[in-house]
């Protein structure tokens, strides 16, 4: 909502300079988003008169004036506008001026004439904001010598306010004054409105369908208007200042009274109607032109103005082109209606609209308001165009009006929700003011609410308004009591900020990418990925939600390699989004991306690049928080993204909980990176479960170590051996670790060398070498018999 | 124990042994007289010759040449006994003087030669400690979680819960609950991303309160951390951000209790119980009275500066008494239990507490940035 300042100061103007009325009204809840002077910092311009004109002997296109500025005698000033004529009103830029861009007034010589001074159009003054087409030419009741800036009253503001939807109330002078008044104690003067007497008894009829969503519809004909006049040089800064455009006599008419009221108003050409004016729902289908020349296809959802041929306006929203008011119009049919806000709600934005009449009703429009803002609005435009009023015609549903509301407000719930016991009277002083009827009673208040006021329907709407006009930080604050409990606390559980930390500690840094990723770039490296697609998203490079970690990390890859970083150490932590949205699942899931050197370029060494053992080794060290290592796997497996050679399966208790490996070369490639990544990610739910610790006796006895070197195929995954000999191992073995592989010189092609380290131990005696081999013996039998694998010398 | 040592040279390697060694083999036939005459020499050589040795291992062997069970000293021990007996008293203690005195030469040299050793072997070892050290060097947490951590860590600390939930949310949910019924105007304040006509992107981490009110029972009091989306793009708004939304819920909570919470937390959260706040009205659907909070501008605290368009002053957060409408969907007995709520941007707090000028440095991962927060 934008408004002059000067204009809402005839309704009420409190003694407050503009900053401190702006941060009243801001206070009470009304943000004011911007303070513009409404015209550019010029001066030296009066008002003059062109006393007369003659052709510039020496250029076609110029005229040469005698100008009456109020001084003893006429100025001489070039002039190239082309609509300068004798007896003209106009903003004269005397020598000396200094005009918007410190543009200074000079004497001059054009063409060989001197000019002393400029005749001004409404751009060059910074009054419009398009070069216009001419001189502006003032109305000729204006004072020859005034001062320009004291004539258009230009030392005023334009005051935005960004108001919250509940308050439709002060879309308008009307309730900003309103609202300032309230604040300031002072009482609002309204310019005066009475009713236009008809000059012709002429009616066109109204039929209202929809009674619910229009329960009031004023109508009048005004016959015989001039749309060709203009538009008074007030009404069109008044306009200006509140933003909106000053088109022909009618539309400046409609807006402005919506801009003073806060009531919609649209004007028929009366030519353009047939039968009668109905209210209805559109037939599903039916076609519009709208006054902006789109066509649409209207919904049966969608309350129309509508004449026996067809619909002529979407209710409350926009006029259609066809009964449109036009130049050549000349018998209006003015409409002034309630249209509910329900019936209004959302039918703007089906039709990609946003209309101020819609804004309004949207909100909620006063439904008492509809009869003066008609009257207001006959009155302007008659003064304006001239014509004659036909009776003011109402169709009215009182049933499915907006009915009185009234509102108890408990004196007890009152102080209980702001913790401070207001003096009775201010509270009933507050409401007052706000326009409510209030009534003391035994509980507390009972305030009828203003018909303006939509917002107010519940005790807490009251006691809201209550602390608004008192002042929210005129109240207390206190600090809430509870009773101490503790909180449950799941020690088996990793909390996620440990596994953060410990990646951090292992030279990750956090990253943060969108949960959305470019539908390419999830195909590249999930082509089977299922994920929801947004239907109206930002860009289509953020269009569908992704379906694993991997897409945002490789992005922030890109970003980074472009950036001339060449070690990249990310991780990330988030949902990612499976399946259609039918049979979604929402993951949390945590990953992570290398690349590069394994440490930063340095003096000693380290110059290796990352490798898989690496990145498992970081895994690995998340993995072993959760106390139970073991329950945790990998195998060879197969993803679209990564290298089928080093791509592992992740799993967690035997089901799949992740992947880890490096980065295809085919997708490498087609994403045109140039360096060798790895990635992981597992599930967060996996990483976050975990044990309690289950202390477990020392032992006392010696630990009995062997050590087996076997030969196996190189295919054969180490953890199968492990897993043969932890079966056959027994209960005592204590320890099982890998302590070479070795393929090469001495090893037979195609066969590898695997050295393992085994130690048993027993709680409470001592082994004896016989067990020992006899399990060892078991071992090599069982690796022999099912992995192929033979003991080494 | 001879060895053949071609050169003597002093100063160098075992310079004294062989010429007291033919000293020796010309004497061997001179009675014990002669011997102990011969004392003082004797320790006078030795004494020159432990003062030249220069490691361990030549110390060593004057020790045992001379203290040694063959060594010279030893051996005039041995021969006390040819002495005439009223002889032995005197020349024994002699002879144990000078032995003691060898003895203490050599203990005295040991310690010099390995001091010098040590000495030595230190300025060998020298290091350069100004060098960094090797391997991996830490990573740092992302500004906005370290933001969130920060939040959620003030609010647990007296008795908040931290309360999850899907960013994928149904319109019920994310607007019905929360008393935003379809086309209400305030629909228009969050740009919605939708998935079809009613399943959507979360515009705030509201979701969560309303998940939580229908399981729990009053008390409740958590904070709900996480993504949320909205469909604007500019320099000041990305479509994805991060929210972290309070509630609080029991009986007789006031407003007094919110301010007194809120400006608890600015002041925590910025360290400054000087931060003056303020509470504007404001409207939210799911709350009434409601209101829009701002600090003084932190950046030039509240002089005016281009950060708080000269106004002095901060919009930092928003916040309300839980609407009654909203307890109903929840089934909360709206005359037993108030509470109330309040929500803010991580984004926002991260910016104002570390001084980030651009909000889409957040999402650009750029390490340069990340690296800043480690």
């Amino acid at each position: 909502m934008k408004f002059s300042e000067q204009w809402l100061r005839e309704w009420v103007s409190p003694a407050l300079a503009t900053q401190a009325l702006a941060d009243q009204i801001t206070m009470a809840g009304l943000e004011v988003d911007a303070i513009e002077a409404v015209a550019s910092a010029f001066d030296g311009v009066v008002v003059a008169e062109v006393v007369a004109k003659a052709p510039h002997p020496g250029a076609d296109k110029l005229n040469v004036c005698q100008v009456d500025d109020g001084s003893a005698e006429p100025v001489q000033v070039v002039c190239g506008a082309p609509n300068v004529a004798e007896g003209q009103k106009v903003p004269f830029a005397r020598v000396g001026a200094v005009l918007p861009g410190d543009f200074k007034i000079k004497k001059a010589k054009l063409r060989g004439v001197e000019s002393r001074g400029m005749i001004c159009s409404a751009s060059e003054l910074g009054l419009a904001e398009e070069a216009s087409e001419g001189i502006l030419v003032l109305p000729g009741e204006a004072p020859v010598g005034e001062d320009f800036r004291d004539f258009l009253s230009l030392d005023d503001h334009t005051i935005e306010v960004d108001l919250t939807p509940n308050r439709g109330d002060c879309l308008s002078v009307k309730g900003m004054a309103r609202e300032v008044g309230v604040l300031n104690r002072l009482a609002v003067t309204p310019p005066a409105i009475s009713p236009v007497a008809p000059a012709h008894d002429e009616t066109f009829p109204v039929r209202v369908e929809d009674p619910e969503g229009c329960p009031r519809y004023l109508g009048r004909l005004i016959k015989g208007v001039d749309v060709t006049a203009e538009t008074p040089l007030w009404m069109v800064e008044r306009l200006r200042r509140g933003g909106i455009r000053a088109i022909d006599p009618v539309v400046d008419v409609t807006n402005y009274v919506m801009l003073e009221l806060g009531q919609p108003l649209h004007a028929f050409d009366r030519a353009n109607l047939q039968g009668a004016v109905v209210v209805r729902q559109a037939r599903e289908g039916e076609r519009l032109v709208l006054l902006d020349g789109q066509e649409i296809t209207l919904s049966d959802a969608t309350l129309v103005i509508a004449d026996e041929r067809g619909p002529l306006a979407i209710a409350g929203v926009m006029g259609g082109e066809h009964s449109g008011v036009s130049a050549g119009t000349r018998d209006i049919f003015l409409e002034s209606a309630h249209f509910s806000p329900l019936a209004v709600a959302g039918q703007a934005r089906a039709y990609g609209l946003h209309t101020d009449a819609s804004h309004r009703f949207e909100r909620g429009v006063d439904p008492t308001l509809a009869r003066e803002a008609a009257e207001r609005a006959t009155a302007l435009l008659l003064a304006i165009t001239g014509g004659e009023a036909g009776p003011l015609v109402e169709v009215v549903d009182t049933d499915h009006l907006p009915g009185e509301r009234e509102v108890l407000l408990r004196r007890a719930r009152l102080d209980q929700a702001l913790d401070k016991a207001l003096p009775a009277e201010d509270v009933g002083e507050i409401l007052e003011r706000l326009g409510m009827a209030v009534e003391a009673c035994e509980e507390g208040w009972r305030a009828r609410v203003p018909s303006w006021r939509f917002d107010v329907a519940i005790e807490e709407d009251l006691i809201e308004e209550v602390a608004r006009i008192h002042g929210y930080n005129r109240l207390p604050a206190r600090r809430p009591q509870a009773r101490l409990s503790l909180r449950p606390d799941h020690e088996a559980r990793t909390p996620l900020s440990r596994l953060r930390r410990q990646l951090v500690a292992r030279g990750y840094f956090e990253a943060v990418t969108y949960s959305f990723v470019a539908p390419e770039l999830q195909a590249a490296l999930l082509p089977e990925a299922v994920s929801p697609t947004l239907a109206n998203p930002i860009s289509s490079d953020l269009s569908v939600m992704r379906a694993s970690l991997f897409p945002g990390l490789v992005r922030a890859l890109q970003y980074n390699l472009n950036r001339q970083q060449s070690r990249v150490r990310l991780f990330e932590t988030g949902l990612v989004f499976r399946g259609e949205l039918e049979a979604l699942s929402q993951v949390p899931m945590l990953g992570a991306l290398v690349c590069g050197a394994r440490e930063p370029e340095g003096w000693s060494g380290g110059k290796d690049k990352v490798d898989f053992f690496d990145l498992k080794g970081d895994l690995e060290s998340l993995l072993a928080m959760g106390g139970e290592p073991e329950a945790w796997r990998f195998e060879l497996g197969e993803h679209a993204a990564l290298h089928p050679g080093q791509c592992a399966r992740i799993l967690y208790r035997g089901e799949e909980a992740g992947w880890i490996g490096t980065l295809h070369p085919a997708v490498r490639a087609k994403l045109g990176l140039k360096v060798d990544a790895l990635l992981f990610e597992v599930r967060l739910d996996a990483l976050t479960h975990g044990k309690v610790p289950a202390f477990r006796p020392l032992s006392r006895y010696p630990e009995v170590r062997r050590d087996l070197a076997f030969l196996v195929d190189v295919d054969l995954p180490v953890q199968s051996l492990l897993d043969t000999l932890r079966a056959q191992a027994g209960e005592w073995l204590v320890e099982a670790h890998l302590f070479d592989v070795y393929q090469g010189k001495g090893v037979p092609e195609g066969r590898k060398s695997v050295a393992l380290g085994l130690t048993w131990q027993h709680p409470s005696r001592t082994l004896n070498d016989d067990e020992i081999n006899q399990l060892v013996d078991a071992i090599v039998e069982e690796s022999r018999l099912h992995l192929g694998a033979e003991l080494r010398a | 124990m001879v060895r053949a040592v071609p050169m003597i040279v002093a100063g160098e390697e075992q310079p004294l042994f062989p010429c007291f060694f033919r000293m020796r083999q010309s004497k061997i036939n001179t009675s014990e007289h002669q011997r102990m005459d011969h004392l003082p020499t004797l320790v006078a050589e030795a004494r020159d010759a432990i003062h030249a040795a220069d490691d361990m291992a030549a110390l060593d062997e004057l020790r045992v040449r001379y203290l040694g069970k063959k060594g010279e000293i030893t051996a005039l021990l041995k021969g006390l006994g040819k002495l005439p007996a009223e002889e032995r008293p005197a020349a024994g203690e002699r002879i144990n003087q000078a032995k003691q005195a060898l003895a203490e030469e050599l203990d005295e040299r040991r310690q010099t030669l390995e001091k010098a050793a040590l000495e030595a072997r230190l300025a060998a070892e020298r290091i350069d400690v100004t060098l960094p050290g090797r391997g991996q060097p830490s990573g740092g947490l992302h500004p906005v979680t370290r933001t969130l951590e920060r939040i959620e860590g003030l609010f647990t600390r007296i008795g908040y819960d931290v309360a999850v939930g899907p960013e994928i949310e149904d319109d019920y949910h994310n607007f019905e609950a929360l008393n935003i019924p379809a086309h209400h105007p305030a629909r228009g304040m969050a740009d919605t991303f939708y998935f079809d006509a009613s399943r959507l992107l979360r515009t705030h981490t509201s979701p969560v309160q309303v998940r939580t009110m229908k399981e729990a029972e009053p008390p409740i009091r958590i904070v709900c951390p996480g993504r949320v989306y909205r469909s604007d793009s500019d320099l000041t708004h990305t479509p994805m951000f991060h929210q972290v939304e309070g509630l609080l819920v029991d009986e007789d909570v006031s407003f007094a209790d919110l301010k007194g919470t809120i400006e608890d937390f600015l002041h925590a959260f910025f360290e400054r119980d000087d931060l003056s706040v303020r509470f504007r009205p404001s409207y939210f659907p799911f709350t009434e009275p409601s209101a829009e909070v701002d600090i003084q501008c932190v950046m030039c605290n509240g002089d005016g500066c281009r950060v708080c368009s000269h106004s002095g002053w901060l919009e930092v957060m928003g916040c309300g008494m839980v609407h009654p409408e909203v307890f109903r969907h929840s089934g909360i007995d709206t005359e037993r239990y108030k509470g109330f709520a309040f929500g803010m941007g991580a984004e926002r707090l991260a910016m104002l507490r570390y001084g980030v000028n651009d909000l889409r440095l957040f999402f650009d991962n750029d390490l340069r940035f990340l690296k800043q927060f480690a």
